[in-house]
């Protein structure tokens, strides 16, 4: 089933929170073994130099942004944009170029016409890591931890985005390397321990149950202290007690000074935690405003429900 | 209680070497270090019965094996921290021993220490020409490039006469040596050691006859990479390889200039490969082109996926396994092949990730010890 013909009304919980084309995904841990967060430790980005925008202005701006393959086009004259401090949710149906979005605004896709503004610059031919470093770090729908290396060391990984210690610093033991060292873990273990995994800081990414490790994305991602975090579905495979959990966690990331980017497939999680909602269908953007607009505009609904789209069918 | 005896029972069923040694305190650690280096040092001279090389001379052989154990923690770099594969790792091996024959002996007149230097320069710079265009290709593709390269510079080695031609250059100069006294060695033919003063090992002598000092130098140079493998692994730098190794795409986002780093791991890893080639060279005074087989590359790859990529004491163990057994059961000289066919498959059967596989895991042991107490704990209350 490629096509998706969610048979739900918009905003009403689903009961089948996973669509079909998801890969599969292991099961999800009981109710009571949720890790718990600790909110009140402070993960607030670190001073990077990258120019601040006040509360409220664009952050970042996607602006008739056009992405073909051949002759498939994937994005379709996108424009949107981001504020300072908010929580956007990125929604859409199956294949409507969400994720393709997401690649477009972290640099692994060129947009073949329009241009993505941060900070009101374009970003422009930038390498993948270096547009990190500007401050925009994401997630990824399948996770993609660095599976051999401890949990401590995927969130090094990425404090380690705005460290410049080389070979010759690390071989001599020079002060810049046990300085950023030293930096580098305090924030690591403060990252770890908000996400509450200080306890399994040592353990191999890939011992860690489903839940953790997307809290570990989430870490690692927050590691490269960055302006505008995106997270590509991170709630597939929760149960409903851990999406809770999410959406919460998903507010602490935004009061401590973060903005969110996030798709989102879950209406319920989309509806309760953004501020404003962007819809994408077929590399189209069919419907922008708060979550109550979305709930009501009809181009939304007959998205989901197929009514209206003979090829949807 | 239950947990108590649960836990008891389980260090009974695996008592860990690795975990009592780490339990050790420092100065019996430093100690232990000292005895084991020493006992290397001696290894030669002490002739152990079964492990002394029957067919050919121990001290020669024990400097091939660490000329493989030095190219196998060369190689460890880029294949297993990196996750590169180099199918023609002898290419920077050759690079290293030609540069000290040309610049030694067919064009220049210069001593050996000062070409190794320029030797090391010289293979970093071939592994930086080498990756900056192929590095951008993945995987297999990589794999053939290197291959290509390895068969480049043996069969320009073949064709240039510059280099010497087919008939390799001799007369290079061996390493300075002080002579300053004698070592005595071990005879076991009458069943017990004796001290035997007749066989002596001159400290520190680089002749034609007697490899062990090389074999001590060697050593040392051994010590000195594995120093300078450990601190830079051990930093932002090992990360950052072991990062891109897992997943290029996700290491890139997450602020790694992949391509940076790939360079710099091939350009370490080419430079270790060019010393061991410069000891080689000092060692023996003359090369030719038979010296850097293609077949060398694959056993420097064998001894590093034998041993466990990315575990810098598997490796060691990997280049000693592929280097010293053909050595020491040489009377199967017809068989080697076949044995060490055999032997491959077993590995990739039973232990596919080498013999001693990466384990940062002593600490991430540690970590599953805890949580499965805690969990006992919690179920018990």
């Amino acid at each position: 089933m490629p096509e998706p013909t969610n048979p739900e009304p918009v905003g009403a919980e689903p009961t089948t929170p996973t669509p079909a084309s998801r890969p599969s995904t292991p099961a999800t841990t009981p109710v009571d073994e949720v890790t718990e967060i600790n909110p009140d430790v402070d993960i607030a980005p670190e001073d990077i130099g990258v120019p601040v925008v006040a509360e409220g202005e664009r952050l970042l701006e996607v602006d008739t942004v056009t992405l073909r393959f051949g002759g498939v086009v994937a994005l379709n004259e996108v424009s949107f944009h981001i504020n300072k401090g908010e929580i956007l949710g990125l929604i859409g149906p199956n294949g409507a170029g969400k994720t393709t979005c997401f690649n477009v605004m972290t640099g692994v896709y060129q947009p073949t016409s329009g241009v993505v503004r941060y900070l009101g610059k374009p970003l422009g031919k930038r390498h993948k890591f270096q547009i990190t470093k500007l401050g925009i770090a994401r997630t990824f729908q399948n996770i993609r931890l660095f599976a051999n290396m401890t949990a401590l060391e995927n969130v090094l990984v990425g404090v380690d985005a705005h460290h410049t210690t080389g070979v010759v610093t690390a071989m001599f033991r020079l002060p810049k390397h046990r300085r950023e060292e030293e930096q580098g873990r305090a924030r690591a273990m403060e990252l770890l321990e908000f996400m509450g995994l200080d306890g399994k800081a040592d353990e191999l990414a890939r011992n860690l149950p489903y839940g953790d490790q997307r809290r570990l994305e989430i870490a690692r991602a927050l590691a490269t202290s960055p302006q505008l975090l995106c997270l590509d579905e991170p709630a597939a495979g929760f149960n409903p007690a851990e999406k809770v959990k999410l959406m919460e966690l998903i507010r602490t990331i935004r009061d401590q000074g973060y903005t969110v980017l996030l798709i989102e497939h879950d209406m319920k999680l989309v509806m309760g935690v953004t501020d404003r909602i962007v819809v994408l269908e077929f590399g189209r953007k069919i419907a922008e405003g708060s979550p109550a607009e979305i709930r009501d505009n009809p181009a939304v609904i007959a998205a989901y429900l197929g009514v209206d789209e003979e090829d949807a069918s | 209680m239950t947990t108590t005896t649960n836990v008891t029972q389980k260090k009974k069923d695996r008592p860990n070497l690795n975990e009592r040694i780490a339990d050790l305190p420092l100065p019996i650690k430093v100690v232990l270090w000292i005895l084991f280096a020493l006992f290397l040092f001696a290894l030669p001279l002490l002739n152990i019965p079964f492990i002394t090389t029957p067919d050919s001379d121990f001290g020669g052989v024990l400097f091939t094996v660490s000329t493989y154990v030095l190219v196998a923690l060369g190689l460890n770099i880029v294949v297993g921290y990196a996750g590169l594969l180099d199918l023609g790792y002898v290419g920077f091996y050759a690079v290293g021993a030609y540069t000290v024959g040309v610049l030694s002996s067919q064009h220049g007149s210069l001593p050996w220490l000062w070409c190794v230097p320029v030797a090391i320069a010289v293979a970093m710079v071939s592994g930086i020409l080498l990756g900056a265009p192929t590095l951008r290709v993945r995987g297999d593709y990589l794999a053939i490039v290197t291959l290509g390269f390895g068969e480049i510079v043996r069969l320009t080695l073949v064709n240039s006469q510059w280099l010497g031609g087919a008939q390799g250059i001799s007369n290079i100069p061996r390493p300075p040596g002080i002579e300053l006294f004698e070592v005595p060695s071990i005879d076991w033919s009458t069943g017990v050691p004796v001290v035997d003063l007749g066989t002596t090992t001159t400290f520190l002598k680089f002749g034609i006859s007697d490899f062990i000092p090389y074999y001590w130098l060697a050593l040392v140079v051994i010590a000195l990479v594995l120093v300078f493998d450990i601190l830079v692994k051990n930093s932002r730098v090992g990360r950052a390889w072991e990062a891109t190794r897992e997943d290029e795409d996700a290491a890139e986002l997450m602020g790694v200039p992949t391509f940076r780093f790939k360079l710099l791991a091939f350009a370490l890893g080419a430079a270790i490969g060019g010393l061991s080639g410069a000891l080689f060279a000092g060692k023996s005074g003359f090369i030719n082109p038979q010296s850097f087989e293609l077949l060398l590359s694959i056993l420097f790859l064998a001894a590093v996926v034998v041993g466990g990529q990315g575990n810098r004491w598997g490796v060691i163990l990997g280049a000693i396994v592929v280097s010293y057994f053909p050595e020491r059961f040489r009377e199967f000289a017809d068989f080697r092949v076949l044995v060490f066919g055999l032997a491959l498959m077993l590995l990739a059967i039973f232990r596919p990730q080498g013999l001693l596989p990466p384990r940062r895991t002593l600490r991430a042991k540690r970590a599953d010890a805890r949580q499965h107490v805690l969990e006992e704990g919690e179920a018990g209350a």
